[in-house]
């Protein structure tokens, strides 16, 4: 992990990165804990792959993504992106790297202006380039729209006259105008129709294969991660849990988290009515924990050493991650 | 086709919303029938009618805008279309119950979760303020959640998503109905606790012997608790069958499109299916089938003529005559499911 020749196939490291928000109570709003949102997650993406980050809602997945967009301030942890510690950098030293890492969110109808125009949205991203009012800024929009699957007249038209398919196509437009080489999707298709979510999907693999681009896809459906990601993170109340390429993950599941999640996988394929194995409902207080592994409670393999020690995140095989002791020892 | 343990069947049901000079066919002669102690499924995409379709049984359609504008909706041998407010009112929570979607948004976030149980029951059992804590206990307990005495005092804010869930399933069960509807009752909830929702539901079907009527566009929800599905595009039923019928040999394109459109573990690296276009506006439904625009196997009668419910026998239905006179005709290889 450590070796210089490796930082340039890895677009992206992130190293035990950490977020805590304070929980405020009382009059003087004294601090009376910490949820404890992101804590000490690493993952790295190479270049021109896609890092699936799957997990339950609150896990902290969105706030992963806004650490990694800085629009976030870490506690503690490292995010170097090509090399490059960005923690480190001055607002001024960030600006042209802000270009690189783009991001696309669930909901297209929150995430364009209302008042303006899908040509207008897209062009802010042209003009942050540098690329001036004029015939080439056209051009380009041109061919952003088209490389979106949008015919240039939707250029002239607003948010509200697409639907949600075509309103997100304008979102990944608006992403990719300032030639990003990182997109953080964060579930880009959940909002979206079953027919239209396939559309969606088959673009961002296209315009990753036409432009080398590289993914971080953070979603709640193993089904969409397992057939998009090359590598899948797992996270638990704030932890990665389990991390490993995709095939392995699915074949030789780890983590009791893990495991619980990929029974519980609707699967519209061969079982019809099938038995599932049920994770019991999680009674604690979420993200507060105190002490021990994020998973007791819930865990059906759970020991006492589980409740006073942190677990670390092992290695069990090539790229291949646990944060689960006795998964570990396995 | 009406058999003897059918428990609610509907017919040829219309519903139309009017503003201004538009009207929305959101319901457009869908024909359906639940048999007692089945799990149906009506699946389809956003705006294909399944909430609409809901509420007209229940009697919840807003008149205006809403219109029924035609079927009938026969229920233990009643025209629930025809029911005055005051009898559709002891049908409702009575012998037919529903469940939302957003169960945040049907609790009254001011009463506990006793009072709300409570008065579930109350409307239509006489009994003692003792005897109804008890009872809220035991449905509390029966749909699995965990301390339920102290959980009586809550309010809905301060459980989580899932177990507001099956508050809502306790209150549909507080007068043992015949028919559950639930109207999406997992889309809000992460895949581990939806799987316990749906776990809860199976077995409640089961020790209760109810019929399920279960909404959803999520086709691995039906695969997971149907017995037999019905698959809905643009106001109409498309489609018809067991869950094995509709899963492995689907006969209508658009049922077809829609399993190949699914992503997968076993489809990685090639490309997924997509079904080209988007769903029609109701108000501005395409001529003939409303699929023909975006179906791969459209022919020019397709655009002109509404197309017959085709029968491919034990109770599999596909109203697409295309592939039908196809897979029975020897020169033409047999419609494979893409
Ligand atoms: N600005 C903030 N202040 C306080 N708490 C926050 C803040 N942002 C997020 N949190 C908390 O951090 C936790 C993680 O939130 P996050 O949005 O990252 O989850 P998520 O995994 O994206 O969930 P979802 O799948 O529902 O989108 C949650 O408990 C959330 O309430
Ligand atoms: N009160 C109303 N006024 C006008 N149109 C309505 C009304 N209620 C529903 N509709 C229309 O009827 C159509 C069917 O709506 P319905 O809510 O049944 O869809 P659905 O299949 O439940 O979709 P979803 O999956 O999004 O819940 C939609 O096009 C909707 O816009
Ligand atoms: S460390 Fe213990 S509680 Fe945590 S996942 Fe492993 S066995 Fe379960
Ligand atoms: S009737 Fe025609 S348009 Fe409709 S589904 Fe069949 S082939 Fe397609
Ligand atoms: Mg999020
Ligand atoms: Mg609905």
């Amino acid at each position: 992990m450590e070796s210089k020749s490796k930082d340039k196939q890895m677009i992206l490291r992130v190293q035990n990165l950490k977020k805590y928000f304070p929980i405020r109570r009382g009059f003087f709003q004294k601090i009376a804990g910490w949820v404890k949102a992101v804590d000490d997650v690493s993952f790295e993406i190479e270049q021109g792959k896609t890092l699936g980050l799957v997990g339950e809602s609150g896990c902290g997945k969105t706030t992963v993504a806004r650490l990694i967009l800085k629009l976030l301030e870490p506690d503690n942890g490292k995010i170097i992106f090509r090399g490059i510690d960005i923690g480190e950098l001055t607002e001024k030293e960030m600006k042209p790297l802000r270009k690189k890492i783009q991001i696309v969110f669930q909901d297209p109808f929150g995430s364009l202006n209302p008042r303006m125009t899908t040509g207008l949205s897209i062009e802010e991203g042209l003009r942050i380039l540098g690329i001036k009012r004029g015939k080439k800024r056209k051009e380009r929009l041109e061919k952003l729209l088209k490389m979106v699957g949008m015919s240039p007249e939707s250029a002239d038209r607003y948010p509200h006259e697409f639907s949600g398919g075509q309103r997100q196509r304008i979102c990944i437009a608006r992403a990719l105008s300032v030639d990003p080489s990182l997109v953080v999707c964060d579930e880009p298709i959940s909002a979206l129709d079953v027919s239209i979510q396939a559309q969606i999907i088959n673009l961002l693999k296209d315009l990753q294969d036409r432009l080398g681009l590289s993914y971080l896809f953070i979603s709640h459906d193993l089904n969409v991660v397992s057939y998009l990601c090359s590598t899948i993170s797992v996270m638990y109340k704030g932890q990665i849990m389990e991390s490993a390429p995709a095939e392995e993950l699915f074949e030789n599941p780890r983590h009791p988290y893990t495991l619980s999640l990929i029974s519980a996988i609707p699967d519209p394929a061969p079982g019809l009515r099938r038995k599932i194995e049920i994770l019991e409902p999680d009674l604690s207080d979420s993200l507060i924990t105190s002490k021990g592994c994020r998973f007791q409670g819930r865990c059906p393999m759970e020991e006492p050493r589980c409740l006073e020690e942190e677990i670390s995140f092992e290695k069990v095989g090539e790229k291949h991650f646990v944060r689960c002791w006795k998964a570990a020892k396995k | 086709m009406t058999n003897d343990n059918t428990l609610i069947s509907v017919q040829d049901l219309k519903v139309y919303f009017r503003s201004g000079h538009e009207c929305a066919r959101a319901v457009d002669g869908i024909s359906f029938e639940i048999r007692q102690e089945e799990t149906v499924c009506l699946v389809g995409e956003s705006g294909c009618g399944k909430t609409v379709s809901a509420l007209s049984i229940l009697g919840l359609i807003q008149t205006p805008p809403g219109e029924i504008a035609g079927g009938q909706i026969m229920f233990q041998g009643k025209n629930l279309l025809e029911l005055d407010e005051e009898d559709m009112q002891k049908i409702r929570g009575n012998r037919i119950a529903m469940v939302f979607q957003e169960p945040l948004t049907s609790l009254n976030p001011v009463f506990t979760i006793e009072d709300q149980i409570g008065e579930a029951i109350s409307i239509h059992k006489n009994i003692g303020s003792g005897e109804l804590r008890d009872c809220c206990i035991k449905l509390l307990k029966d749909v699995g959640i965990p301390s339920p005495v102290q959980r009586l005092k809550d309010y809905p804010h301060q459980l989580s998503g899932g177990q507001r869930q099956r508050v809502m399933i306790a209150m549909a069960l507080a007068c043992d109905p015949d028919l559950i509807i639930a109207d999406e009752p997992t889309t809000a909830l992460d895949v581990t606790v939806q799987a316990q929702i749906l776990q809860l539901l199976k077995s409640i079907q089961e020790t209760r012997s109810m019929s399920i009527l279960y909404i959803t566009h999520d086709l691995g929800v039906v695969a997971n608790i149907a017995h037999r599905v019905y698959v809905m595009y643009s106001g109409i039923v498309t489609e018809q069958g067991n869950a094995a019928q509709i899963f492995h040999h689907a006969r209508h394109p658009y049922t077809q499109g829609l399993l190949a459109s699914l992503p997968s573990r076993s489809k990685r690296g090639k490309r997924l299916f997509s079904i080209p276009g988007t769903v029609p506006n109701p108000a501005y439904k395409p001529a003939g089938c409303p699929f023909h625009p975006r179906c791969p196997h459209a022919i020019p009668i397709c655009g002109k003529e509404y197309p017959k419910m085709c029968d491919y026998g034990q109770a599999h239905l596909a109203r697409c005559p295309v592939l039908f006179k196809n897979s029975h005709n020897p020169d033409k290889p047999e419609p494979k499911s893409i």
